[in-house]
């Protein structure tokens, strides 16, 4: 579903990402874990497009509704209209846009871009405040302007209502966990099962990528596949024991 | 004194600091008329009165100059939302003396690109005690403009517990655009509240992505964050459909603009 190849990327003009291979099936979950400043949210950017992080080589394709797409391509909202969707480790303050607003236009964009008709503010309301109590997260919240003033376990359970509404294909998730407490955790965990584990017959499937420095959500999100990304590349994959090994051993001994 | 000197000493130029930023070639061309008069206005005692205008570009015109003197008597109220879009040079000033408990409200927008200087201006004279002004300007700018707000508060030594603020902000969507800000406080009363700020900048990048990230174009982006930026200036504008009104109002000539 995601195949990335020999990927490297700089920001201001240092090398961040230097040769990083990783292919993701439809179905599966994929958990990246890796030292502080390992490139992890380079990685996210760079498959969303920021501006400022410039891809120097290697190339990245997606499986969208209309079928394999060069990712790198696109502008950053044609990948979101593809069907990708970016958790962000530092959700962004929007002051004066309320989150119905922000969504509303959001999803719209989006249906709009496929060729579909936009949805009405009853029908948008009705689905914002489905996905607001899946995330057990006040529907007042979201009349509230983006993120400012959420704790940050509050933007975590908004980032994932924003991925219930927006219902993509494929999801990486950058320390999603973070910020979280205890029982936030486990109905994250389970949004994420429910939005993105579901089985859909008619489209190419979903996916994700968890990127986390911690079992915890694994409990919940059971991966696939756990890699190691240091020094901007994937240096070890494995299975999901290996997350449990890195929690005990921690990544000098592990991956080294 | 013959008449052309008398027009000699009153025509204004970029020397009167209320003047500094206009536009030096108008200054020197327009009718002195329309430099110098006051349209004049009174709100009675405990009466509230709202002002509207919105001020279009005229390529026919070298420059606009819309000059409103307004006493607000006491207990009064005069609030005052302008959209200045126009251009060459366009200038909204208003001139407010306020009595005893009366209040002053400014709304006001700069929207403009091409090589167009707008300003708003203001002089709040404090004239008595406990009166209060708010003053919310902000400016959107791109291409070559400028977009300028010089606000003068002057509070005399009699007008204790008087509150006078201030906000202006700017954001320049292109390297070419610019913004001015000259907050001048005269106070003479020491039992007063007074503040000011003014910030220039860009767009919010970030937001930009985020927005993006989920799926808004970046023209759509743009108005969400100019609309939710520019609101500010509308908050006092206590009719919901009014202060709708004027926020399309204003994005409207954002429309099509290519940035
Ligand atoms: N604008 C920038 N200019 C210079 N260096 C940058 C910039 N942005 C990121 N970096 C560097 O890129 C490297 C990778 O950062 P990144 O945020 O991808 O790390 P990470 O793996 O997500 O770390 P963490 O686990 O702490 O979130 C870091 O060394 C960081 O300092
Ligand atoms: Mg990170």
């Amino acid at each position: 579903m995601l195949q990335i190849d020999n990927l490297t990327a700089e920001v201001a003009g240092k090398p961040i990402l230097k040769g990083l291979s990783l292919a993701v099936n439809a179905g599966e979950v994929h958990a990246i874990m890796g030292p502080n400043g390992a490139g992890k949210s380079t990685l996210s950017y760079v498959l969303g497009g920021r501006p400022g992080y410039e891809v120097t080589g290697g190339s990245v394709t997606l499986d969208g509704p209309e079928g394999q797409i060069d990712l790198l391509a696109l502008e950053p909202h044609e990948r979101a209209a593809a069907g990708l969707f970016l958790g962000f480790q530092h959700p962004v303050e929007i002051p004066g846009v309320s989150f119905v607003q922000f969504l509303r236009e959001a999803a719209n964009a989006q249906r709009r871009s496929r060729g579909e008709e936009p949805l009405s503010g009853g029908a948008f309301l009705k689905l914002a405040k489905e996905k607001a109590a899946l995330l057990k997260l006040d529907m007042d919240m979201l009349k509230r302007p983006v993120n400012v003033g959420f704790s940050g376990g509050e933007k975590k359970r908004a980032e994932m209502v924003q991925m219930g509404i927006l219902d993509p294909g494929f999801a990486v998730l950058d320390e999603t966990d973070s910020g979280l407490d205890i029982d936030a955790l486990r109905v994250v965990g389970d949004a994420i099962n429910t939005i993105m584990r579901q089985k859909d017959e008619n489209g190419p499937g979903k996916a994700v990528l968890l990127i986390t420095h911690y079992q915890r959500l694994l409990d919940y999100v059971k991966p696939d596949f756990v890699h190691v990304l240091a020094g901007g590349r994937i240096v070890k994959t494995g299975g999901p024991e290996l997350a449990l090994n890195l929690e005990k051993e921690g990544y000098e001994a592990v991956a080294a | 004194m013959s008449e052309a000197l008398a027009i000699t000493a009153t025509r204004p130029s970029t020397r009167d600091e209320e003047w500094r930023y206009a536009d030096a070639d108008y200054l020197a061309s327009a009718d002195p008329a329309r430099l110098t008069q006051w349209l004049e206005h009174a709100v009675a005692p405990g009466e509230t009165e709202r002002g509207f205008a919105v001020i279009e570009a005229d390529s026919k015109s070298a420059g606009f100059v819309d000059r409103l003197r307004v006493h607000v008597g006491k207990g009064g109220r005069y609030e005052h939302f302008v959209i200045n879009a126009g251009g060459p040079y366009a200038r909204c000033e208003l001139d407010v003396t306020l009595e005893e408990g009366a209040h002053f409200e400014l709304g006001g927008v700069t929207l403009g690109g091409g090589e167009v200087r707008q300003e708003i201006v203001t002089r709040v004279i404090h004239a008595a005690p406990q009166c209060t002004s708010n003053q919310v300007v902000r400016a959107v700018q791109w291409g070559r403009s400028t977009g300028n707000f010089l606000g003068r508060v002057e509070i005399p030594k009699d007008s204790q517990k008087v509150e006078a603020a201030q906000n202006f902000r700017a954001i320049l969507l292109e390297a070419g655009a610019s913004a001015n800000a000259k907050p001048e406080l005269e106070i003479f009363a020491d039992d007063v509240k007074a503040a000011h700020g003014a910030a220039i900048g860009a767009l919010d990048e970030q937001a930009g992505f985020y927005m993006a990230s989920r799926g808004i174009a970046p023209e759509a982006a743009r108005k969400l964050l100019v609309r939710a930026f520019i609101a500010d200036a509308f908050v006092a504008i206590s009719d919901d459909e009014l202060r709708e009104d004027m926020l399309d109002q204003a994005l409207h000539f954002l429309e099509g603009v290519e940035l």
